[in-house]
């Protein structure tokens, strides 16, 4: 009776000391980066251009990261609303769900880097863009648009049934049902997924060095405005370097006397906009949802 | 039954449909939509299927070299050898050894999370958690390279302990990059549990580890078993951040605290450094293909184990 006691409180506080070391290791985590970062981050750092000699900044990269961010949203936003609108609204219980089903759970499997040499053969050299945002946008399309299409499908399902049988039964068609009454309660969820996985969009490296490049760009003239030209920073075909990928960069080649601070630096600027995705996800789906519920 | 009732009031059944009803584009553009994932897990497939294949087919290797452990892949040094296990062995050693130190510790967390904790400790833990599994995975492999091998190296040399780059600090560091990610899917499990089992056990006269060893973790077994996989998935795949803390030299691996090296840090190096075409350049692409066919086996486990829990 006695031991079966004691082992309850063992495992009791065992359980309890897993828990506080492992939030209390994570934790540590996050302090580390923003203690080392403390004297490094600064407004400067976020829209200078990296130097060889001094400090410099992150801006190009930091341009860059929210470039392909926009680009790739631009490309698997309506596209996975569009996809999730099917699965919710028209998808059959039949082969081809099914299908789209198991190729949706595959790729959310497939290693980044695997995606990174599909986007090399396929956009860099077969469509002979060379590195550029288009085609890093287009690898991670590969692997966030099954998520995004699932995201859409979840919130738009979770519309109770009664709204659509009452736009129906006022006449309108299945696709003004689906447009006016259907999407527009769905989208505090859609607006969350889209945040959620711009979080992974930004944070991705591995798809990236071969795919939209893994060199240190020089000081970028945001004046220069071209769609075409590769020379201009709004062009989809500048090659773009984001900064988890310059992370990885110096660290592994080791470029001047400043990796360490540069790469915590950098490290708390991602983590911290991750953070900021997260909440964001968090405050905007509250308030979108007070909205629509009329409340 | 509402289903059936909404399609019989949405057609007009005494007129005949007109062709812009006939064609009824919106549920094809949104098919074509939700369809183009099919095509891109194709075009994966072809692509990578023929680049990594063109080792064995166009260079005329032959197909055993895969499980050869010389690795001489420099045409500047002939004779050359294409051994690739070095590095399937690598990219298991540090998987497995991952999942072994983050199985336990997570499996506990998400036991806690759902039996143990208060309230106010779950509304810590839960959003803590969902930051975590964001965090960009370069980044656990910078914080490996810069703290803990170095923390390696020279402060546990009291300890007896002299390495840094190693196969541990790879997982080491890849178990806290999994560590959110098992212990979200198996809480997941956890809470799924029936609350009947619970109580029936409690009433039973049982303690609560009793019944969280005898009840729920049997009950939820599928689920946390699923969580594992899909964990030691995401490990396997990592190629960054493995590859800043591995030491990436070549040879089958034997011993933890030696340096290692894994399919996925392999490629990252060396395919900037092969022309295309070459064979060294076409054997990367083989590990490609090999990642590939990994990934989709732990998909079909991972079904197949749901599958068989929906079923008994």
């Amino acid at each position: 009776m006695t031991a079966r006691l004691r082992a309850d409180r063992l495992a009791t506080a065992t359980l309890w000391a897993i828990a506080i070391a492992v939030v209390g290791l994570l934790l540590t985590i996050i302090l580390n980066f923003v203690i080392k970062s403390i004297g490094v981050v600064s407004p400067s750092f976020l829209t200078s251009a990296p130097s060889g000699t001094e400090l410099g900044g992150i801006g190009p990269l930091f341009f860059n990261s929210m470039y392909l961010l926009a680009l790739t949203l631009l490309i698997n936003v309506p596209l996975g609303t569009l996809g999730g609108i099917y699965m919710a609204e028209y998808a059959a219980d039949n082969r081809l769900t099914n299908t789209i089903r198991f190729c949706q759970e595959l790729i959310s499997s497939v290693p980044s880097i695997v995606v990174g040499l599909f986007g090399l053969a396929v956009f860099v050299t077969t469509f002979g863009w060379g590195y550029s945002a288009l085609a890093g946008a287009l690898a991670l399309t590969v692997f966030n648009l099954p998520l995004m299409t699932r995201l859409t499908e979840g919130a738009i399902r979770a519309v109770p049934a009664d709204e659509r049988a009452a736009s129906l039964a006022l006449g309108a068609t299945k696709w003004q049902t689906i447009t006016r009454v259907v999407l527009p309660i769905a989208i505090p969820g859609v607006v969350t997924g889209i945040i959620l996985t711009a979080g992974r969009i930004f944070g991705e490296a591995a798809a990236l060095i071969f795919t939209s490049g893994s060199s240190t760009p020089s000081a970028f003239d945001y004046g220069y405005i071209s769609l075409t030209d590769p020379r201009s920073p709004w062009s989809p075909f500048h090659t773009a370097t984001t900064m988890s990928v310059y992370i990885w960069h110096v660290n592994s080649e080791g470029l001047g006397n400043f990796v360490a601070q540069i790469a915590n630096g950098t490290s708390a600027v991602l983590i911290l906009t991750v953070l900021l995705f997260n909440l964001g996800a968090r405050g905007l789906g509250r308030v979108l949802q007070r909205r629509v519920s009329g409340a | 039954m509402a289903e059936l009732l909404v399609t019989r009031t949405s057609l007009p059944l005494q007129r005949s449909l007109t062709r812009r009803e006939r064609l009824d584009l919106p549920r094809r553009i949104t098919m074509l939509s939700a369809g183009l994932v099919v095509f891109i897990v194709g075009m994966l497939l072809v692509f990578i299927g023929v680049r990594g294949l063109t080792l064995f087919v166009a260079s005329g290797v032959p197909i055993t070299d895969i499980l050869s452990a010389t690795w001489a892949p420099n045409p500047d040094n002939p004779p050359n050898t294409f051994g690739l296990l070095p590095f399937i062995l690598g990219t298991v050693g540090i998987t497995v050894l991952a999942a072994l130190i983050a199985a336990p510790l997570s499996i506990g967390l998400a036991v806690f999370m759902s039996e143990v904790a208060p309230a106010w400790a779950r509304n810590i833990i839960r959003p803590a958690m969902e930051v975590f599994v964001g965090i960009p995975s370069v980044v656990y492999g910078f914080l490996g390279a810069s703290v803990l091998v170095p923390f390696l190296q020279h402060d546990l040399r009291g300890l007896g302990f002299t390495f840094g780059k190693s196969w541990f600090a790879g997982s080491l560091v890849l178990s806290l990059m999994i560590l959110p990610t098992i212990t979200s899917i198996a809480y997941d499990a956890l809470i799924t549990v029936p609350g009947d089992l619970r109580m029936g056990s409690l009433a039973l006269g049982t303690t609560r580890w009793q019944t969280i060893r005898h009840i729920l973790l049997p009950a939820a077994r599928a689920g946390i078993l699923t969580a594992i996989i899909l964990g030691m998935m995401r490990a396997a795949g990592e190629a960054l951040a493995v590859q800043m803390v591995i030491g990436n030299r070549v040879g089958i691996p034997f011993d933890p605290t030696k340096p290692i090296a894994a399919m996925t840090a392999q490629i990252t190096i060396d395919m900037g450094n092969t022309t295309f075409n070459q064979p060294w350049n076409q054997a990367l692409w083989t590990m490609g293909l090999i990642l590939l066919l990994m990934s989709f086996g732990f998909v079909t486990i991972a079904r197949r184990i749901g599958r068989r829990a929906t079923r008994s």
